[in-house]
């Protein structure tokens, strides 16, 4: 019995979250690109986005939620990337008689417990999480590619691999992910580690289904008939005609990843303290919330915010650059 | 169907096996001598040889996998180091507490989630569609360890309409048990009512078009009648799906929840095990909850085929 037999209706539909095409099957018309929000311009053409002759960018552009994901998340990684340039005081420079400052126009976020300046923590912050979560979306991405591929296209393979990537999956993510990063120890890399155990097989089983497709089809079966090796079929016709579902769901990752980040910083096996990720910022806030409710606050809204934006972004690039993923993994 | 059952469990079997292995393995990954790490900086050399012996760590690695299968076959999960009692039982005590707040959790989803779903799917693009697809998103977006502190400090302190934290048993006082469990179910349920409702909504609109339907329709029942008897039939099989998904979510996300709110479940529990760094209950919690979670999918496949009938298992 192969995987693809004996994969569970439950898993499968796992499968169909995480691309996220759930959220739109069939609309209310037949328009091949429908926007599910309806409130790009497609709706007032009455569903239909923009026609696929506009070139990919275009179309992206005319997308108004991949727009409002787009703005935001270059939002962040400019405030990120700036850091430095931004920053009132160094992140971790405690000053003590500047202690629960509440938001005002020196320190417009205020202060926390030590005195140290809010928002150039969370400047910094920022590139903290957007460092690991893309980290963690490489590593993925590298490693579910090459197992998704390995199980799709050799099926002698599928089997063993499929098992492993099934037995990861069965326990929930955050607790692996808190499990790994609590026998490593707490660090920067540890949490991508763990994390990219996580995320890989999530991304593995995506990629094999994208792949069980794209072998079948008349081009690969065509070059393998003129006698191309298989890692030459792997690498120009497979994997190129799989990167669009792999993409989307890079996005997501990368989202998960930053919220996932967040958690276990949170529960002390991040970035140790006094680094200034977002989730050590909430859990040293935590302490303070009668007193001081704002040193939590920006944080969260930090994360929410790039989650929001990565989210948006991904859903945009799914409508755009791949509607069959409804069709694939529906 | 007891021939798809027995076939559904042989393949859960292998997985099974290296959820159990990966379980049991994870103390391998501790950098250096764990027994060092469990034991702290400022303990003594003897301190440290003796959890060396407790756990084991003296043997190779083999032998002491052979041990771990010996006493999973006899119910035994090891002993936690910081509890000194076995975790079995530990984890048993705590479990009603964790059952009571998913329960409660998955409750509010279905609640919410499924209405939003179904009204969103009924009133396609409008703005109560665009509402519930808004919520959705930022349920996924929004941190839930991070809403509980934010409705920690809106209803608990300033409001005070809520305890802040705390847990109360069912027998000693209902009404408390219910308000202390509110906002930690609640912060825990947002995230799946976001999910149910997507899926909700999707499959709602692919029956709504169904052939059926129409005739439904076409005959002049009335919309009510159309939308809650004809159509919600046929959206239960992805809504049992995400409630079979949401549980073992739940339970993960029990283990930072109950932290913020101070509640005795497992995950607060599994919590204090890792900023302990006690493995074997680590272990424990991780391989039982793995279990749990494959039989669950395979609990969730037998009630497709009973509330669907159209889905044969024994064919092939």
């Amino acid at each position: 019995m192969t995987s693809a037999e004996s994969s569970s209706p439950a898993s499968r539909l796992i499968d169909a979250g995480k691309t996220r095409d759930v959220g739109n099957a069939v609309d209310g018309d037949n328009a091949p690109y429908r926007d599910e929000w309806g409130l790009s311009d497609a709706g007032e053409t009455g569903g239909a986005v923009a026609p696929r002759a506009l070139p990919l960018w275009r179309r992206l552009f005319r997308h108004r939620l991949f727009m409002t994901g787009a703005v935001i998340v270059s939002l962040m990684l400019t405030l990120a990337l700036l850091a430095d340039f931004i920053q009132i005081v160094p992140p971790e420079k405690m000053q003590v008689r500047l202690r629960f400052r509440t938001p005002d126009f020196r320190f417009p976020l205020g202060t926390d417990n030590y005195g140290r300046d809010i928002w150039s923590r969370l400047v910094h912050g920022a590139r903290l999480s957007l460092m690991i979560g893309f980290a963690v979306a490489l590593f993925t991405g590298v490693f579910g590619t090459t197992f998704g591929v390995l199980a799709g296209y050799f099926r002698r393979l599928d089997g063993p691999l499929m098992r492993l990537m099934d037995a990861l999956m069965a326990f929930p993510a955050i607790l692996l992910a808190i499990a790994i990063a609590a026998a490593l120890g707490p660090s920067a890399i540890n949490a991508v580690i763990a994390l990219s155990v996580v995320y890989t097989p999530r991304m593995a089983r995506i990629v094999r289904s994208t792949v069980l497709v794209v072998r079948e089809t008349e081009y690969v079966q065509a070059a393998k008939a003129c006698g191309a090796r298989a890692g030459s079929i792997i690498w120009h016709h497979v994997l190129p005609n799989s990167m669009a579902p792999l993409l989307v769901q890079l996005t997501f990752i990368f989202a998960y990843a930053i919220l996932a980040e967040a958690i276990l910083s949170f529960l002390g096996l991040g970035p140790p303290p006094p680094a200034p990720t977002w989730g050590n910022m909430i859990a040293e806030g935590k302490d303070y919330l009668r007193e001081a409710p704002y040193i939590c606050l920006f944080p969260g809204i930090a994360v929410a915010m790039i989650c929001l934006g990565l989210n948006l972004l991904g859903d945009g690039l799914r409508d755009v650059l791949d509607p069959r993923l409804r069709v694939l993994h529906g | 169907m007891i021939e798809f059952i027995l076939r559904r469990l042989l393949v859960a079997l292998p997985v099974l096996l290296l959820v159990s292995l990966i379980s049991a393995s994870l103390m391998q990954l501790v950098p250096g001598d764990p027994a060092a790490v469990i034991a702290g900086s400022s303990a003594s050399d003897i301190e440290v040889a003796k959890i060396r012996e407790q756990l084991g760590l003296n043997r190779p690695f083999a032998s002491r996998l052979g041990a771990w299968y010996v006493a999973l076959a006899h119910g035994d999960l090891g002993n936690s180091i910081l509890l000194n009692r076995p975790v079995t039982q530990a984890i048993a005590e705590r479990v009603p507490v964790t059952l009571a707040l998913a329960g409660f959790a998955l409750l509010l989803t279905v609640a919410i989630g499924l209405p939003c779903g179904i009204i969103a799917a009924v009133r396609a693009n409008t703005w109560i569609d665009q509402a519930v697809l808004t919520l959705a998103l930022i349920g996924v977006s929004v941190p839930n360890f991070w809403l509980s502190l934010m409705l920690i400090v809106l209803f608990g302190v300033m409001l005070e309409w809520l305890p802040a934290g705390g847990y109360v048993p069912f027998a000693d006082d209902p009404v408390q048990w219910m308000r202390c469990l509110i906002l930690p179910a609640f912060s825990l349920a947002l995230l799946q009512v976001g999910l149910l409702a997507r899926i909700t909504r999707a499959t709602m609109l692919e029956v709504l078009q169904q052939d059926y339907v129409r005739t439904a329709r076409a005959k002049g029942l009335p919309a009510m009648k159309v939308i809650g008897k004809h159509a919600l039939m046929n959206v239960m099989v992805p809504v049992i799906t995400v409630i079979g998904i949401s549980f073992g979510l739940l339970l993960s996300g029990s283990v930072v929840i109950e932290t913020v709110y101070s509640i005795p479940g497992m995950g607060r529990l599994l919590a204090n095990a890792i900023f302990g760094r006690d493995y074997p209950l680590i272990q424990g919690g991780l391989l039982l909850t793995a279990s749990v979670l494959v039989l669950l999918n395979l609990v969730v496949d037998v009630l497709y085929a009973v509330i669907d009938p159209r889905i044969k298992y024994d064919e092939r």
